[in-house]
């Protein structure tokens, strides 16, 4: 029979031609692209020269406040109020203190990004760091001068409000996910309640609420403090958020991971720490970290309750009448470091979300 | 089998635990609350709220006087509240269409603006924001003696913005009296930077909601429309669009209660909203326990309403699976 196979390999081809990429047209396509074209760089070239003028020719880099006039940025303030802005009514003397508490957090933070390194010794890590750092904050104890908490400030409270409220509220968060969760209806609806009450209010309603509640629904003469009261409401508040997000994980599990823990006559117990717990959580890692950009932006509304963090310690420098109140560098300053911290974070993020993380099909 | 290894029974005993624990906890606090209002001789109730309120509210779109009542007062807030939450709504939709639009295009001036906008907005708090631009009005600009005038009736100064209103007889423009402006619309500092600030910042959320809704629906769609002979415009209306909106509705719908609870943060820069009535009641009468009760309902009825409507709405464009 004659062979219809081909036996010869076929010429190999030229590759087609590749369309090739044409900035005008891109820039100036169609109407739309011509449209945003123009008005981005209309709007560049008539804010660029007023910002470099405004910022660096005519900035004023160094000096008291009587030489910032108006006509450029006021650099000098910030020189003169950086410490206030990052530490607040702190010691001056005693920087060091926060400076440490600030290493230890971002020093922890940093260990902990890799997906090796999570395991339980991180966990204890974090456990006695924070309690180190909270330690050297608060003094009275290895000699240390002691500083009330009404003396705290900054960047610093900013910090431990963020850790302690995320800290503390995950494992409430858990426990009202498991209880959403749960088939015995008193405890399923009490734990709706709780997350539903608390997400249906705004944090600054809650905040307010907790600081005026709480000292009247304690008993007479347990005193809690303003940092304390903050902690309360934002930790409440965080439980709620990530307990939503949890529950995303537990429903999106199969049901026969814990059928099949049933089957292997595993109790409630270690199902639900070997089997149900770990998968729950390893799905959500990225709307968690998302949870975590919220509360660190959530930090800034304690001044509400009159607690010296970031922005009110921000606020409180701009009130110094001996200087031309230049809040445009101030509030860029404060905007600036929250930046950096919330989109480290969403990059983090977005790195997490393409590592197939224990091979979990999504 | 043991009687206390059965499972009916833990079930039973569990529920009962749980539902006592909570109860106690509640009963505690309470009691409490009254162990000290009544040390403090402090009386719960609502007789207040027909009592003059007395304190000044600086704007706001229900008529309001000093001498009305406490409930009136909190009407007025919540109708300052409603009014920013929907307007700000209306105009952050807008704008997050156009954010999504601007990051969909080929252009990549378009969408490193758009790319810069969302994550620069996305990423500092909100508070911030909102007194940046409560500064930027009220230090920023220059004094009414010499205002900003980039259009013809429209003046900026630091006591606000001055704007040509329009009503029956045509065009209302603002005349430079004797210490103010007169006639035309005035909008305050307080009103200004809330307004900016909520659309602004909400813009780069709806903008993501948008776009990510328009990109979830798979891209076979559209090429399939195309190749059946749809119009690029057919196929964005009558097939991207309406599968885009299934996706977009949830988280649009908690983003608009968002925008709600947002707008406490009035409070910060002194535009008199419904938290604004609360924390000025509670400081004039005391009456911590009911300004807070009143809050809380207030939030909870909206925010159920909101998400029931959408509920409805949802259904209404959710796939049909049979």
């Amino acid at each position: 029979m004659t062979g219809f196979v081909q036996t010869q390999p076929i010429a190999a081809r030229t590759a087609p031609l590749a369309a090739r990429y044409n900035l005008f047209r891109v820039l100036f396509g169609d109407v739309l692209s011509t449209v945003s074209t123009l008005a981005i760089l209309f709007a560049v070239i008539a804010l660029a020269p007023k910002l470099v003028s405004w910022g660096m020719l005519n900035g004023i880099w160094t000096g008291e406040g009587a030489q910032c006039t108006g006509v450029g940025a006021c650099w000098a303030f910030l020189r003169a109020k950086y410490p206030f802005i990052l530490f607040g009514i702190y010691p001056p003397g005693q920087y060091w203190r926060p400076i440490a508490l600030i290493v230890i957090f971002v020093g922890l933070t940093l260990y902990s990004l890799p997906p090796k390194n999570w395991k339980t010794s991180t966990l204890w890590a974090w456990v006695i760091g924070t309690v180190i750092a909270l330690a050297l904050m608060a003094g009275g104890v290895f000699g240390l001068e002691a500083v009330p908490t009404d003396s705290w400030g900054g960047l610093p409270v900013t910090l431990i409000l963020t850790v302690l409220s995320l800290g503390l509220g995950f494992p409430l968060a858990i426990a009202l996910a498991l209880g959403r969760q749960s088939d015995l209806k008193a405890v399923k609806y009490i734990c709706v309640a709780v997350i539903e009450g608390i997400r249906g209010l705004p944090l600054l309603s809650l905040l307010f609420i907790v600081s005026i509640l709480l000292p009247l629904m304690l008993p007479d003469g347990l005193k809690i403090d303003k940092l304390l009261r903050a902690l309360v409401a934002m930790t409440v508040f965080s439980a709620a958020y990530l307990a939503e997000v949890l529950r995303g994980g537990l429903q999106g599990l199969h049901n026969g991971q814990g059928e099949a823990a049933d089957a292997l006559s595993l109790s409630w117990w270690s199902k639900t720490r070997l089997i149900i717990l770990p998968q729950a959580i390893s799905k959500v890692i990225p709307p968690l970290t998302n949870t975590v950009v919220v509360m660190v932006k959530n930090t800034s509304l304690v001044l509400i309750v009159g607690l010296y963090d970031l922005l009110s310690a921000g606020r409180a420098a701009l009130a110094d009448p001996a200087w031309p109140a230049p809040f445009a560098e101030t509030y860029g300053f404060i905007a600036l470091i929250y930046f950096i911290i919330c989109f480290s974070i969403t990059r983090y993020t977005h790195w997490i979300e393409r590592q197939n993380l224990f091979g979990v099909n999504r | 089998m043991v009687w206390w290894r059965d499972q009916k029974f833990r079930a039973i005993a569990l529920q009962l635990l749980a539902a006592s624990a909570f109860i106690g906890l509640i009963l505690w606090l309470t009691g409490n609350t009254a162990a000290n209002l009544a040390k403090r001789g402090l009386t719960v109730g609502f007789d207040f709220l027909g009592r003059a309120a007395r304190f000044p509210i600086s704007e706001s779109i229900l008529s309001y006087s000093p001498t009305d009542h406490f409930w009136w007062a909190y009407t007025v807030g919540l109708g300052n509240t409603l009014f920013i939450t929907v307007i700000v709504a209306l105009t952050a939709t807008v704008l997050g269409l156009m954010l999504a639009i601007l990051r969909r295009e080929d252009n990549p001036l378009a969408q490193g603006a758009g790319t810069t906008y969302v994550e620069f907005f996305r990423n500092t708090p909100l508070v911030v924001q909102l007194l940046f631009w409560y500064a930027l009005v009220t230090v920023g600009l220059p004094s009414i003696d010499a205002p900003l005038n980039p259009l013809p009736g429209v003046y900026l100064t630091e006591r606000g913005l001055y704007l040509p209103a329009i009503s029956l007889n045509g065009l209302d423009m603002p005349v430079r009296a004797k210490f103010n402006f007169e006639g035309g619309l005035n909008l305050s500092p307080e009103f200004v930077a809330m307004y900016l600030g909520l659309s602004l910042y909400a813009a780069a959320f709806i903008g993501e909601i948008i776009r990510g809704g328009l990109e979830a629906v798979s891209k076979g769609q559209t090429e399939a429309a195309l190749a059946l002979g749809l119009a690029p415009k057919q196929a964005l209306n009558l097939v991207l669009i309406p599968q885009a909106l299934r996706i977009i509705i949830p988280p649009m719908t908690s983003q608009y209660i968002n925008i709600l609870k947002n707008s406490t943060l009035a409070l910060v820069v002194g535009y008199p909203d419904i938290s604004f009535v609360t924390a000025t009641t509670i400081n004039q009468t005391g009456q911590a326990l009911e300004g807070i009760f009143i809050l809380m309902l207030v939030f909870f009825t909206i925010s159920i309403v909101t998400s029931v409507a959408m509920n409805i709405y949802n259904s209404r464009v959710a796939l049909k699976v049979r």
